[in-house]
């Protein structure tokens, strides 16, 4: 049996990892990715890796064991991990204590034409850039909510894209509501200074209370129709304006990945998995940093990292609890001004329920299920469905191969919007038992727990 | 004033509801949660004729599937695919077992068509090799369950039905002699004539509000989910185990081999049985056996990716039959539950003979075997 | 560079750098979509980039639902559309 098992390798994981080690712990790391680094220091695949990512200290570490390209398909309370090596066999993996550093992803919205090959998630785009050196197009748009835009927009035009414009929905005059919160975290105000000036610099608009409502294209994304958004997100007539561009970037926020902490019994909300001061989830031996615990970056992540792997420590026996409180009191100040800040982000870009008004009946709201707003409305209106679970078995809405993960809040949002009240099963969607797809020849010959 | 007071918006109830509003009266259908929350949104959908035993529950599963059969003419979106059933057997022992299971069922009648190994790797181009022989069923049929139970509902009420989600009953007022006059919800009482629990899995607690007692428990099953695929699977395919398990009440986990591909695309893998209470984790060693199962009878299936898992309890009763019938100390309550994984499949012929026993119109067939009381129900 | 190798996709060869992913690879050589919807046959290429969405599905050796944003490019991929 492991001590520690950290699942995901991105600013947490590997705080994590370090801090676990650091206090005597047998650490395995994994990630499914080749590197660690996660999405935020993501490695190019040729050339020099982030130099402020602590990637020597992990390789060099003797407690730490880094499973790379090791996906995490199911988990079960003990903690038990399922896990699988590229396309190796299915193993098991039991650990005193596991860490869930999963992360999260961006939120997408749908509007007309958001399935045209073109459209990607900003998220998606910066993925390209920075781990294979790739443009996802010449002439570009921005389109979302928060302030994760405006890195996008500045890699890309400094990479020579043409990007013609930032459409912000919120407003960051919100911001002004908040300012204890930003001056408690100076870097952050200089690092969106920063951002500003590039993007000043190659003449890109920024534009507020703005959004990308149409994508066009035959087969491809040819253009965008971007529009003045009213305060709840409908379109101001009269407003609408065509773009040319082949590559539309969106991003109104980020989804946390929950499946495994669900799958372990830790309580949830769709804004990230329940911790305690320790990053102590409600399932014993389960600890979980990051994204996973609600969007906040990677400096708040990293701090959560090292508090849930001092954490793990103690759980395993392997540290004292004064001690681990004396080694994380600097994490614990950053945690806090950085969660306080993390909550002014939240409050200052909300999604607002007017961009249901910019789909047609036949927009594709699932797209692996490639299911209509009409058919949601359907079910709706006519087939008394009041729950996400009934609205997915009678749509097919996040039954796809994603499951639910690109669709699961925009279904939810209309759900509520619908019957006015809260969503009585939020985390229907977020339940996911199988993690990612397994060939059923790969779960057949799941045998016998044992050591990996 | 409310004629009926239906308590459960599953197939069952949805069934209930829409005969009995057919049938003229003011219905008021209560559901806990949401429509098809419980075993109805958990299941396959199937409706099945080639796992019955000659006797009481063939008699409805036969009714209940003419009722299906018909039921897609008026309501689109509650129409039965008729795909048929292929029961395989892998050994000789089982191929023996199956051919007289089957003989039997032809006479109580049953449409049962032998096949050769050779006969049904024609039907089913992807089975394995080693097979000892087969039976199609044709009479077999598969719907999509939350779906028929939202077009049951949406018919009962464009004749008149109230349908209220998210409406927990929580208990019943009763005359001095014993009849329910109303029935209470968080928000709301109803008073009723007739109350007709159709609440599966809690249809015992509901019981036990008018003072009965129903033998009904949980019984817990997974089902594997495939990504999309195009039709390497035509019928609900079986292993002749499936039969079996079903009348069994062994406690231990069994795993019997059924494959059918829905509409979407995607293979659905059954069936677990487990009686272990409302514990409602997954156990992925359960997944492994049946995902083991499947490709043993599909062996391409091996490469093919589950997306999906997910688990449902069966309301069984101790004798795996139906209850439908009057509560022999509550004179105003009829039950309607205790349909196991078969839910589906019994719903239109349960919904009609509750009709039946609620306005006396004459039953389509005998209800006795399912009578509350029947010496099956004992302990 | 060097070490530059090929993959086909479909039958035409398509240079990868090493290291890069098999939808990088496609990208680069200037396909947007190489998939097509199962219901309604649209184009489907890169959207999250990260794993999340599975819309650039593609087949590998035969082995279909491998994500194009994930799977680094092996030299002699045989690449087909998925469905």
């Amino acid at each position: 049996m492991s001590d520690v098992t950290v699942v995901g390798a991105g600013p947490a994981g590997m705080a994590a990892a370090l801090a676990a080690a650091g206090a005597g712990c047998q650490v395995d790391l994994l990630d499914s990715a080749p590197r660690p680094g996660g999405q935020f220091h993501r490695q190019p695949f040729t050339g020099a890796p982030d130099p402020g990512a602590p990637f020597a200290a992990l390789a060099t570490h003797p407690r730490i064991r880094w499973h790379p390209d090791t996906t995490v398909w199911a988990a079960e309370p003990g903690p038990r991990l399922y896990l699988r090596h590229e396309d190796g066999p299915a193993r098991v993996l039991d650990s005193r204590a596991v860490v869930l550093a999963t992360g999260g992803y961006d939120r997408a919205l749908p509007f007309p034409g958001w399935d045209l090959p073109g459209v990607l998630t900003a998220g998606g785009m910066q993925a390209l850039l920075k781990g294979q050196r790739l443009l996802a197009g010449r002439r570009v748009v921005l389109s979302g909510t928060g302030p994760f835009l405006l890195p996008v927009a500045a890699a890309m035009a400094e990479a020579g894209a043409r990007v013609v414009g930032v459409f912000e929905a919120g407003h960051p005059g919100r911001w002004s509501r908040h300012l204890p919160a930003v001056r408690a975290v100076p870097g952050k105000l200089r690092e969106g200074w920063d951002y500003l000036r590039v993007l000043r610099r190659h003449r890109v608009p920024v534009r507020f209370r703005h959004a990308v409502v149409r994508a066009h294209g035959d087969g491809e994304v040819t253009g965008a129709t971007a529009a003045r958004l009213r305060p709840d997100w409908t379109v101001v007539p009269g407003s609408t304006r065509r773009v040319e561009v082949d590559a539309i970037g969106v991003g109104y926020g980020f989804v946390p990945v929950l499946e495994l902490a669900l799958a372990l019994s830790a309580a949830a909300t769709p804004d990230g998995v329940e911790v305690d001061r320790w990053q102590r989830t409600t399932a014993a031996g389960v600890f979980a940093a990051g994204e996973t615990t609600g969007i906040g970056g990677a400096a708040l992540a990293a701090a959560e990292g090292q508090l849930a792997g001092l954490a793990a420590a103690v759980h395993c026996g392997r540290l004292d609890g004064p001690a681990a409180a004396r080694i994380g009191r600097a994490a614990w100040r950053d945690r806090y001004r950085h969660r306080r800040f993390a909550d002014a982000l939240r409050a200052v870009y909300p999604v607002r329920d007017g961009w249901r008004t910019w789909l047609d009946g036949d927009t594709v709201v699932c797209r692996c299920e490639e299911v209509p707003l009409a058919a949601l409305r359907h079910a709706l209106d006519d087939l008394a469905v009041t729950d996400l679970r009934t609205l997915k078995l009678v749509t097919r809405a996040g039954m796809g191969m994603c499951q639910g993960r690109v669709c699961g809040n925009a279904v939810a949002d209309l759900l509520r919007a619908h019957t006015g009240c809260p969503v009585p099963d939020p985390l229907r969607l977020a339940t996911r038992p199988l993690a990612v797809p397994v060939p059923l020849g790969v779960l057949a010959g799941l045998d016998r727990p044992a050591t990996p | 004033m409310t004629d009926v007071v239906v308590i459960g918006a599953g197939i069952v109830g949805a069934a209930c509801a829409d005969q009995l509003a057919a049938a003229g009266l003011s219905v008021t259908v209560l559901e806990r949660g949401a429509i098809a929350s419980g075993t109805t949104g958990a299941g396959e959908g199937n409706v099945l004729i080639s796992d019955k035993e000659p006797g009481p529950e063939l008699d409805l599963a036969l009714l209940s599937r003419e009722m299906w059969a018909r039921l897609g003419d008026e309501l689109p979106e509650a129409a039965a695919e008729p795909k048929g059933g292929i029961v395989v057997a892998l050994t000789e022992d089982e191929h023996a077992a199956l051919l007289d299971f089957a003989n039997r069922q032809q006479a109580a009648g049953v449409v049962t068509e032998p096949l050769t190994p050779e006969q049904a790797r024609q039907a089913e181009p992807y089975l394995t090799p080693s097979l000892a022989g087969a039976v199609r069923y044709p009479q077999d049929m598969q719907v999509q369950p939350a779906r028929a139970t939202a077009a049951l509902l949406g018919r009962a009420r464009s004749r008149g039905a109230r349908l209220h989600t998210e409406s927990p009953v929580t208990g019943f007022t009763r005359d001095a002699a014993g009849r329910i006059t109303s029935v209470h919800t968080p928000r709301a009482s109803f008073p009723a004539s007739t109350v007709v629990n159709a609440a599966g899995l809690d249809s015992a607690a509901v019981a036990a509000f008018a003072g009965s007692a129903l033998p009904v428990q949980p019984r817990r099953g997974y089902i594997l989910v495939t990504e999309p695929v195009p039709p390497l699977v035509r019928a609900k395919v079986y292993d002749a185990a499936y039969v079996s398990n079903v009348a069994s009440g062994d406690e231990a986990l069994q795993t019997s081999t059924v494959v059918e591909r829905t509409d979407g695309g995607t293979i659905l893998i059954g069936a677990s049985r487990e009686r272990v209470g409302l514990d409602a984790r997954l156990r992925i060693d359960v997944l492994a056996r049946l995902a083991r199962q499947a490709v043993r009878l599909f062996p391409v299936l091996a490469t093919v990716c589950a997306i999906r898992a997910y688990r449902g309890f069966r309301p069984y009763c101790p004798d795996h039959l139906p209850i439908i019938s009057r509560d022999p100390l509550v004179p105003n309550l009829v039950h309607a539950t205790g349909h196991e994984g078969a839910g589906i499949g019994l719903a239109p012929g349960t919904g009609y003979l509750v009709r039946c026993l609620v306005t006396g119109e004459p039953t389509p067939l005998d209800p006795a075997p399912f009578r509350l009381g029947r010496p099956g129900l004992a302990p | 560079m060097s070490g530059c190798f090929e993959i086909t996709f479909d039958g035409v060869p398509v240079p990868v750098r090493p290291g890069e992913t098999i939808g990088a690879a496609l990208l680069r050589s200037g396909r947007r979509a190489w998939r097509v919807s199962r219901v309604d046959g649209r184009p489907r290429g890169l959207f999250c980039g990260i794993g999340i969405c599975y819309d650039c599905l593609v087949v590998v050796g035969g082995q279909a639902a491998v994500r194009a944003c994930q799977r680094v490019a092996a030299p002699g991929d045989v690449v087909t559309c998925h469905e």
